[in-house]
């Protein structure tokens, strides 16, 4: 298998996902949608004729009880039916509509929750959010890469030494703590407890005031360093793990026969090898930090795309779920999908199958 | 055989100081879950989500211990079931006392008290008193009331009352007695009767006329008919504080909802893992072993699964639908297997090549035999290193879908628990007994099987041994 097919069954494994994603999305929310926008048009109609007789002359049937129910429900019928609402969501032209507009975003609106200049539209309410997580995550990424790949090299240097071992201990338990429950404590500590920072991670000035950016930055100190603790114990155990199996290769040896001084082998020779795993781990833990992230952020009440979806639970704002839910899955398929391929490109033996 | 490899696998174990802290933690976990299900009541998991139940508790109540650590000694909540019961007869009338007895030691007035009772009787309805002897010798009485008549057709009747500190004749009876007549018109500005009654003389500044010793509250009941019984009675006092963990918002005991949590969290985790772990092996080796058109359909197959975005999978489906825990742990098993499927197909497909394989292939032993007899037993070190692994995530995720909201709504989860102190503002409120608690348990529970599993897989794994 080339990398050629290996990209393209990567491709359309993609595809299928998301398609499945979307299809499951629609499929759950399908009825429940349906009967919010059904009730929304009986109460539409109603309105309607109520203004209709209001008026001066109003027409005939408005005299007759009877006959104003039987317009009432002639009219219900004839706008869902408008509507299309007459067919089930898996009706193939309402199916491939819902899928459509799913896919490129044309969610119409909110049902309460608004962007912050008022748009109720959910693409907007969706872009305004998603360059906030990515600030947050992967400045959170980076910095726990850059402490972890500092710790785990050290403790690599010492297989079994106490540094190592209490790399390999905080290593893999601080990866299960859950982040959130982290933040809470963070926040009755620092923020309730010294009030060194905000409880709250949004910014209360308008995001075109110049203020906003150094605003933001300190508002995301707090959130920042509960992610960063909690994440870089994980990567320095595994730069500990790649760098000691490094260290056991031929070239290695042969290098500190030489006499290679051993900090040139270990920042030369092997964080080179260790490279390319690295990245594909930092690909994927960046996708995986966005759906993982949710209920960080909606603690942190840091204005990305997990404290939207959180308040859109919260109010069952079902637009606004479905459109969180799509955008999600689909950079975090795109991320697999990336980390694929560059480990496809990166390990020989992918490519040879 | 079999025995002594389990032996020299604890042997192998023990030697990891992680791997045992793990499993220290583990037996904790199982110690805190037999407790739970051994010694609390049914009712206190069943009616978590009830209200009613726990009105008898106070509301947000410190831990009891905080008392140790605080200058001011705040009072207890205490709930007295088993009281002292006298019988006496005063001619054809049985009298039935029930005394509590209440050390009282505190440096602050306790919150209102309540006296509840159940009564069974037949035509003439039982007479009641409740008074209260001080530790300065005076008796106040303090109530007298008489049990409602029978309702019409009924023989006997089963009446369940409670004697209130907030009546107001109570309280009248209060501030009429306990030497407070002598005190000046106008000089008692806190005339509640939880107040007076542990309250010396008059008004005085600050908690000084706070009256300490030995209360004893005597509830009589004058009973007219042979088959009259009283039940039973409890006497609520009302505090600040209360049992190991404190209370929430709505009078829950923490300690009560942290136990139950135990054996419901590991519940969770521990079917996922086993569950998910068996299609895995079974799949991934089925995978490996048929190889070629079938292998390359099932990974392909378990490639679409494993990149499900399982959280949010579980938002849609909890949204529109009432999640329960079945639900849940069918979800979560649905797409946690195909890690492990992936690992045991790579290890088939060295496995099947191997001599003694073949062999048995030759000598026309049947697929299913080759896998169940010669490649699933080689596998197996690696599956169980990967169920202790796996048991983290599943619990992990209920608690995240119960801090959204989510989760099966009547449980008591940690989760649950964290998501009820989020909602009502534990954090601001500094209501940590209601925060750390859930959290440690959940963390400790997490971290509990990593460490079992790290130190399991660096046992059972070859390759990690080295290092």
């Amino acid at each position: 298998m080339g990398l050629g097919r290996f990209v393209v069954t990567r491709t359309l494994n993609l595809v299928l996902v998301l398609f499945a994603v979307l299809f499951l999305t629609i499929a759950l929310a399908g009825p429940a949608t349906d009967n919010v926008l059904k009730r929304g048009v009986g109460i539409f109609v109603k309105q309607d004729i109520a203004f209709t007789c209001g008026k001066q002359n109003p027409p005939a049937f408005c005299r007759d009880a009877n006959a104003i129910q039987e317009q009432v429900r002639t009219m219900t019928a004839r706008e869902i039916e408008n509507l299309g609402l007459n067919e089930p969501w898996w009706a193939p032209k309402r199916l491939w509509y819902s899928l459509y507009s799913l896919a490129t975003l044309n969610l119409g609106e909110a049902y309460f929750l608004r962007s912050y200049g008022g748009s109720s539209v959910v693409r907007d309410i969706i872009v305004e959010a998603i360059p906030k997580t990515i600030l947050l995550f992967t400045t959170s990424t980076i910095l726990s890469l850059i402490i972890g790949l500092f710790i785990g090299i050290r403790a690599a240097r010492k297989p079994g030494g106490i540094l190592d071992r209490l790399t390999s201990t905080i290593g893999v338990s601080s990866g299960v703590v859950p982040i959130w429950w982290v933040g809470i404590i963070m926040i009755i500590v620092f923020s309730y407890g010294f009030r060194i920072f905000p409880a709250r991670a949004t910014p209360l000035l308008a995001p075109s005031d110049p203020q906003y950016i150094p605003a933001l930055l300190y508002h995301m100190t707090l959130p920042l360093i509960t992610i960063t603790m909690l994440g870089f114990g994980g990567w320095a155990y595994i730069v500990r793990n790649l760098v000691i199996g490094i260290m056991q290769e031929d070239y290695i040896t042969v290098a500190m026969a030489k006499g290679v001084p051993e900090r040139n082998i270990l920042y030369g020779h092997v964080l080179r090898s260790a490279a390319p795993p690295v990245v594909t781990i930092v690909v994927l833990s960046l996708s995986g930090s966005l759906s993982g992230a949710l209920i960080t952020e909606a603690v942190f009440d840091w204005p990305g795309m997990g404290r939207l979806i959180f308040n859109a639970i919260g109010a069952l704002d079902i637009p606004i779920i479905l459109g969180v839910t799509y955008v999600s899955t689909a950079v975090y398929l795109a991320s697999i999908f990336i980390a694929d391929v560059l480990y496809g490109f990166f390990d020989p033996r992918v490519k040879a199958g | 055989m079999a025995q002594k490899g389990v032996r020299s696998l604890w042997r192998e174990f023990a030697k990891q100081p992680e791997g045992i802290l793990g499993f220290a933690i583990l037996v904790l976990l199982i110690g805190a879950s037999l407790i739970a299900i051994t010694t609390l009541p049914q009712e206190t998991f069943r009616e978590w989500s009830n209200p009613t139940y726990w009105q008898r508790y106070p509301k947000t109540a410190a831990p009891s211990w905080t008392n140790l650590f605080s200058s001011s000694k705040q009072p207890e909540h205490l709930i007295l079931q088993s009281p002292a019961i006298d019988e006496d007869r005063l001619g054809g009338i049985r009298r039935i006392t029930h005394t509590f007895s209440l050390q009282f030691n505190y440096d602050d007035f306790p919150g209102d008290f309540n006296l509840n009772y159940v009564v069974r009787y037949g035509s003439v309805p039982p007479q009641i008193e409740l008074r209260v002897a001080r530790p300065d010798g005076e008796t106040v009485e303090l109530f007298k009331t008489t049990a409602p008549s029978l309702p019409a057709q009924l023989t006997a009747y089963q009446f369940n009352g409670t004697i209130s500190s907030q009546d107001r004749i109570l309280r009248d009876t209060v501030l009429q007695q306990a030497s407070k007549p002598a005190c000046p018109p106008g000089s008692l500005n806190d005339t509640r009767a939880n107040v007076l009654l542990f309250q010396v003389g008059c008004d005085k500044p600050g908690r000084s006329g706070l009256l300490r010793g030995q209360y004893l509250f005597q509830g009589s009941f004058y009973l007219f008919g042979q088959d009259d019984q009283v039940e039973r009675s409890e006497l609520i006092i009302g505090g600040k504080v209360f049992g190991t963990m404190g209370t929430d918002d709505l009078g829950r005991d923490i300690w009560t909802g942290v136990l139950w949590g135990t054996p419901v969290a590991l519940f969770i985790g521990l079917t996922v893992s086993i569950l998910g772990t068996g299609v895995g092996l079974i799949y991934g080796v089925t995978s490996g072993y048929f190889g070629g058109k079938t292998d390359e359909t099932l990974m392909r197959f378990s490639d679409i699964i494993i990149s499900f975005p399982i959280l949010f999978v579980l938002i849609i489906i909890a949204v529109s639908t009432r999640m329960t825990l079945p639900l849940l742990i069918l979800i979560l098993v649905i797409f946690g297997w195909p890690g492990l499927a992936k690992v045991t197909r790579s290890i088939a497909l060295q496995l099947k090549n191997l001599p003694y394989v073949e062999a048995s292939q030759l000598m026309g032993a049947s697929s299913s035999w080759v896998m169940v007899r010669h490649i699933i037993p080689q596998i197996t070190p690696y599956v169980i290193a990967s169920v202790a692994l796996t048991v983290p995530g599943p619990i992990l995720a209920e608690a995240g879908l119960s801090f959204l909201g989510l989760g099966d709504p009547t449980l008591p989860t940690w989760g649950k628990i964290l998501n009820d102190a989020y909602s009502f503002g534990a954090g601001a409120r500094q209501l940590w007994w209601w925060i750390l608690p859930p959290g440690v348990m959940l963390a400790l529970t997490a971290i509990s099987f990593v460490l079992i599993g790290n130190a399991l897989d660096k046992v059972l794994n070859p390759k990690m041994r080295k290092v």
